[in-house]
């Protein structure tokens, strides 16, 4: 048996801000009426908590739920418990029209931390990194300069960058990139 | 003679001397110099050669407005061309070289053109080099391209870095002049978040130099006071050498910040482009001085009269010793008693109007100022500098007066507004009589998305020039955009600015008012274009009548400036010209950027390792290791061939060909696309989807389906495999996975919104590994785990399972005719499962293969290839795929289309094998030639190679190609010419090279 490995292991990098590389992530695909009782079963029953409202992030006790769009959820838990999750999602959605998958290897996942991490993401990703605008408990589906990317706090500390597997390379050098010194904004 | 005069230069450190070269020769100026100001002190007054007659050309300008002082700066990879003087803030080691010379600046042999200027009239590209024909290529366009053009293009790669950066405010304040501050002021007030940009290094503008008092303070006292209220509220930020480079749709704004411009040598990105989205956007950009048009009015020593005050007051430089001024407003005035006091000898006020100015001449005349009213320049003489300027009446055509020698003319033909930005984005111009100027319409403001206004123009922007109208239009304007943008404005005092009583400016559009045409033919509008008021009268009289053809026609406007002082003059010459009135002649658009920004700030980080995304499989490593080639496919790269031992790649590609169909090869085909479509309603869905019937498809098993677009056009293929009753997977090519995706997002967003299907794309999910050739079972029997008997898993069956210890989905699907599996791992084991299985195929001699050898083998079967057969003109039945096209269904995406009459028209060309006679490879691309010539005289064509490869299998040239009739034609022989000249033939045969009956991949 070997063991799964992440997209870029143990990658990291010190500049204006920490980026590194997060290593495995249970992450389930949840598609579904996220207005259903069913859906909001399986939430719960993947994550221990409850279904995030529009851009809106909902820690449980067991795993975070992230909103995606209006009809998808990104659910997150340990990696190695994603099959189990993904029973009991299974169980709890019953008959109900859903898709639920597995997506922890088609992702890679980044840290991003220190003070200058909210200026080193908006030199990539069109979004208001404000303080005002951006906080624990929001996430934003949007773009790291030419590829898709989804960012939320999961504390004040810092963000957590999700992007696709065959680009974990390319995220991680521009995050990179964007923390060279001497090109803090001091904006925020 | 320019020089540094005492007890001046409020920008300027004297203490802190900084060296720089100019063309080579090594000069001195200060600390918060511009290159301009440090040249002049160091009497350089000739900077450059004009573009057309290589006429001797000094510093006009003291601003963004400059069009003569464009210098190259740096050298090798820090080298760029036609940079402004008068923005460049100098900096120790700066090195400059003049532009558009040659041999070199003092001395050049382009200037002959000037003698000749009678044959470079307006519009002289369309009518000096028409004939004959042939001279064009050879003779006049070597010629024009020898002597136009400004700078040079860098040639190294450039050393420096550039970024961008997304923010959002409720309101963006563009420029920091006392309007710009005032206006951020009274918007932070309200606690809107506010953005307040500035061009230069400088807050307050012109103020300083110009002034006059506000709320009792100097105008220096009054901005540092603002400027530091300003600092002391959290909701707005300030930012200096960041100029708004253009206004967009939805609020969006362009900021250019200059990092490290003024100080190479520090760390981080060079510039910075700031990509704004703002509620409310204040355009507090000032106004630009207009220069005079009059004989001689670009020699060297010729300038505007506020750039000239702006050289005295800020940073201590006298561009001439004995300076006479040129006017038709009171502004000018400023500019005598500023060199006055600055002790320079101003010779004489010349003011076109016959009674002169109010308040500010009263103060010129009383420190003993001459002044002339009623006068005009008839002409300035002078070679590389300033000599003598003829002193004429303004209502005549010229005839002297009187010469007086001098070394410097100042020039004010009154002020424009600068409406750029609040142009950009669709903001209309009203024509102001009284100032004989454009400025902004404030009942036709751009507008958003909601129909309502977004931008508001402020201060001088606005039209109001005045230091109090000034203030008061400011501080309406931040209170009103606060408001818009949503904010409640605070009833804050409006700072009160001095009032100087000023006489009414006259429009002078050419001086002296009749001039002749020798004195017209030397009267500048455009220095950087050489463009004249006699080349745009003539534009008037061959019938331009409309502003935008005559700018094209005359190139007036259209050089690096864009015209900042050129437009409105010209515009002016051509409404008299014309004899209509000025607004109905209009301005030419105005378009961003504001002035030049760099290639380096608009491409950002994308550079080097990050210039695009590369996508890699989990398996990437691996190829890199044992010396793939590779092949680019989207973002993607995939091994091309892995040359061993010295091999070429066409041999390792024939070796890889020969081994996999004599043993077993493997391909890592992670890059094919991968969509679950799940759903009650999944079944009919893929239907639609697909040209053939994927419904009656059983769990377990998989079936090669096409896609077409709603034209008919075969758009993707695949193997789709049913998971269970509701959940099948899709597979799409390589290049194909995120616009399938949405494709399949798109028709169930807006067209089957009611259906019960949902998508992912779970491409990225597995790695997938293909084991093909004879022995290809046996490997995976000897990692073990799975039974993957004929029996327990046919051909087009999938199961799940474990191979090796490790979990596994595998399919028995073929691309090459052999017995294959495509096996799906979860990514993170894709390579662990790579390396087992190469150990595990060792002593079978399984090697990799790449891209081409899989090219290689399904051109052997006749399987078509997506963007190989197809090109976006073909469809289905084009290629005998009449087999994946469904009888029985109703309905599919693209059926109606293929119903056409073009698309059923026998005539199509039809996909067929060819054979070449000799054996050889036909060129890909070729055109089969049939007799005759068409319409064009060029040979008729009867069909075309779609894919074209050297077969090791059949030991020669095999090709698939499009062809008139070409299954009704099997045995004839084409001709192929190729672009050697040499001609190919090949047989019709059918597109099925090897094993036609599929016995090899069914065993």
């Amino acid at each position: 048996m070997s063991e799964p490995i992440s997209a870029l292991p143990g990658a990291r990098h010190d500049g204006l801000a920490r980026i590194e590389e997060a290593g495995l992530q249970g992450m389930i695909t949840l598609r579904g009426d996220l207005a259903t009782k069913p859906v909001k079963a399986a939430v719960a029953a993947a994550t221990g908590g409850k279904t995030p409202g529009l851009r809106g992030v909902a820690a449980g006790k067991t795993g975070t739920a992230l909103w995606m769009s209006p009809d998808e959820l990104l659910l997150l838990c340990p990696y190695d418990e994603v099959a189990q999750r993904l029973e009991k999602v299974t169980a709890a959605l019953g008959d109900a029209h859903a898709l639920a998958v597995d997506v922890s290897d088609a992702r890679a996942m980044f840290s991003v931390s220190g003070p200058a991490a909210r200026e080193v993401l908006a030199k990539l990703c069109p979004v208001d990194l404000s303080p005002q605008a951006f906080a624990p408990g929001v996430v934003r589906r949007s773009r790291m300069a030419q590829v898709p990317a989804a960012i939320w706090m999961p504390d004040a500390q810092g963000f957590r960058v999700i992007c696709f597997r065959s680009v974990a390379r390319y995220a991680f050098d521009l995050l990179g990139a964007a923390a060279q010194p001497g090109s803090a904004v001091g904006v925020y | 003679m320019s020089t540094r005069i005492a007890n001046q230069g409020r920008l300027i450190d004297r203490s802190k001397p900084v060296r720089f070269t100019f063309n080579g020769k090594s000069l001195q100026g200060y600390a918060g110099d511009t290159l301009a100001s440090a040249l002049l002190a160091n009497d350089q007054m000739l900077v450059g050669r004009s573009f057309k007659y290589h006429r001797p050309r000094g510093i006009v300008a003291s601003g963004a407005e400059e069009p003569n002082a464009l210098v190259g700066l740096g050298q090798g990879e820090t080298f760029e061309p036609n940079q402004r003087a008068t923005t460049t803030e100098l900096f120790d080691g700066l090195t400059a070289q003049s532009q558009n010379h040659w041999p070199s600046l003092e001395f050049d042999i382009g200037a002959v053109n000037s003698a000749f200027a009678r044959f470079l009239p307006g519009g002289f590209y369309y009518k000096t080099f028409i004939h004959p024909r042939a001279f064009w290529k050879h003779v006049y366009e070597p010629f024009i391209r020898q002597s136009a053009g400004l700078g040079k293009a860098p040639k190294d790669r450039d050393a420096d870095t550039y970024e961008h950066f997304y923010v959002f405010a409720d309101l963006v304040v563009i420029g920091g002049g006392v309007a710009g501050l005032q206006a951020a002021k009274a918007a932070g007030e309200t606690g809107a978040r506010v953005l307040l940009i500035e061009q230069t290094a400088h807050w307050g503008g012109r103020a300083p130099v110009d002034g006059g008092e506000i709320d009792g303070m100097a105008p220096e006292d009054w901005i540092a006071q603002t400027l530091d209220a300003l600092r002391a509220m959290p909701n707005v930020t300030l930012r200096a050498r960041c100029m708004g480079s253009g206004v967009y749709d939805h609020g969006y704004v362009l900021g250019y910040e200059r990092l490290t411009d003024h100080a190479p040598e520090t760390a981080g990105p060079r510039h910075r482009l700031w990509r704004i989205r703002a509620g409310q956007v204040i355009t507090a950009t000032g106004a630009i001085e207009r220069p005079l048009s009059f004989a001689g009015n670009d020699v060297p020593g010729v300038m505007l009269a506020s750039a000239m005050r702006d050289y005295a007051v800020n940073y201590g430089v006298a561009p001439g010793r004995r300076v006479i001024v040129v006017t038709n407003n009171d502004d000018a005035y400023r500019t005598a008693i500023a060199l006055k006091r600055a002790g320079i000898d101003v010779l004489r006020v010349l003011d076109a109007r016959t009674s002169g100015g109010g308040a500010l001449m009263e103060e010129a005349k009383a420190q003993g100022i001459r002044i002339d009213c009623g006068r005009a320049i008839a002409k300035v003489t002078g070679g590389k500098r300033v000599a003598k300027v003829a002193i004429c009446a303004q209502e005549g055509q010229g005839a002297a007066l009187e010469e007086v020698a001098c070394d410097a003319v100042a020039m004010s033909g009154g002020w424009s507004p600068v409406v750029h930005l609040w142009s950009h984005c669709g903001g209309k111009l009203i024509w102001d009589d009284a100032w004989a100027m454009f400025r902004p319409d404030p009942a036709r403001a751009p507008t958003g998305a909601d129909g309502r206004p977004f931008v508001t123009a402020a201060g001088a922007a606005n039209g109001e020039l005045t230091l109090g109208a000034t203030l008061a239009d400011a501080d309406a304007a931040g209170k009103a955009a606060a408001k818009s943008a949503g904010f409640k404005p605070r009833r804050i005092r409006t700072p009160q600015g001095s009032v100087t009583d000023e006489a009414p400016l006259v429009p002078v559009w050419l001086m002296p008012r009749a001039a002749k045409v020798e004195l017209r033919a030397k009267a500048w509008l455009d220095y950087q274009n050489d463009v004249k008021v006699s080349d745009v009268q003539l534009a008037a009289r061959e019938g331009y009548e409309s502003v935008e053809h005559t700018k094209r026609y005359t190139t007036l406007g259209m050089a690096t400036d864009q015209g900042k002082l050129s437009n409105i003059n010209g515009l002016a010459t051509l409404s008299e010209a014309l004899g209509e009135a000025i607004p109905q002649v209009g301005t030419t658009t105005f378009r961003p950027p504001y002035t030049p920004i760099s290639f380096g700030a608009i491409a950002g980080e994308a550079r080097g390792a990050v210039f695009q995304p590369l996508r890699r499989t989990p398996i990437h490593d691996w190829h890199e290791a044992h010396g793939a080639t590779w092949e680019p496919v989207g973002q993607w790269r995939r091994p091309y061939t892995y040359p061993q031992n010295g091999e070429t790649p066409h041999d390792a590609v024939m070796r890889e060909v020969r081994n996999t169909r004599q043993a077993v090869g493997m391909l890592d085909a992670s890059t094919l696309g991968k969509i679950l479509v799940r759903g009650p309603d999944a079944g009919r869905f893929l239907d639609l989807l697909y040209t053939n019937m994927m419904s009656t498809l059983k769990p377990g098993k998989c079936r090669y389906g096409l896609m077409c677009s709603e034209n008919g056009f075969l758009m993707d293929d695949g193997v789709v495999a049913r998971i269970d009753e509701e959940t099948f997977l899709c597979h799409t090519t390589t290049g194909g996975a995120e616009h399938i995706h949405a494709h399949m997002e798109e028709w169930l967003q807006t067209e089957w919104w009611d259906w019960q299907v949902y998508t992912a794309n779970v491409t990225e999910q597995y790695a997938q590994i293909a084991v093909v050739g004879p022995k290809a079972r046996a490997v995976l029997e000897k990692l073990g785990g799975m039974d993957v008997s004929k029996e327990t898993l046919p051909f087009m069956a999938w199961a799940d399972g474990t191979l090796g210890g490790i979990g596994v989905r595998l399919y028995r699907i073929s691309f090459s005719g052999e017995l294959s599996y495509e096996i799906a791992v979860r990514a993170g084991q894709g390579r662990a499962l790579w390396d087992r299985l190469t150990q595990a195929g060792a002593e079978f001699g399984m090697m990799p293969y790449g891209t081409e050898a899989l090219h290689i083998m399904r051109a052997e079967k006749g399987f078509i290839m997506i963007g190989d057969e197809t090109d976006g003109t073909v469809i289905p039945q084009d290629l005998g795929l009449g087999w994946a096209i469904s009888k029985k269904k109703e309905d599919y995406l693209g059926k109606r289309a293929q119903q056409r009459s073009h698309m059923t028209d026998p005539t199509r060309w039809k996909l067929v094998g060819l054979e070449t006679l000799d054996g050889g490879v036909l060129p890909d691309g070729a055109y089969a030639v049939a007799e005759g010539t068409n319409a064009n005289g060029q040979r008729n064509v009867q069909g075309r190679v779609t894919s074209t490869y050297q077969s090791p299998t059949l030991g020669r040239g095999i090709a698939m190609g499009l062809v008139l009739h070409g299954p009704d034609r099997m045995g004839e022989v084409l001709e192929f010419p190729g672009t050697d000249g040499k001609i190919s033939k090949a047989r019709i045969v059918d597109p099925v090279f090897y094993d036609k009956d599929g016995e090899k991949q069914n065993v």
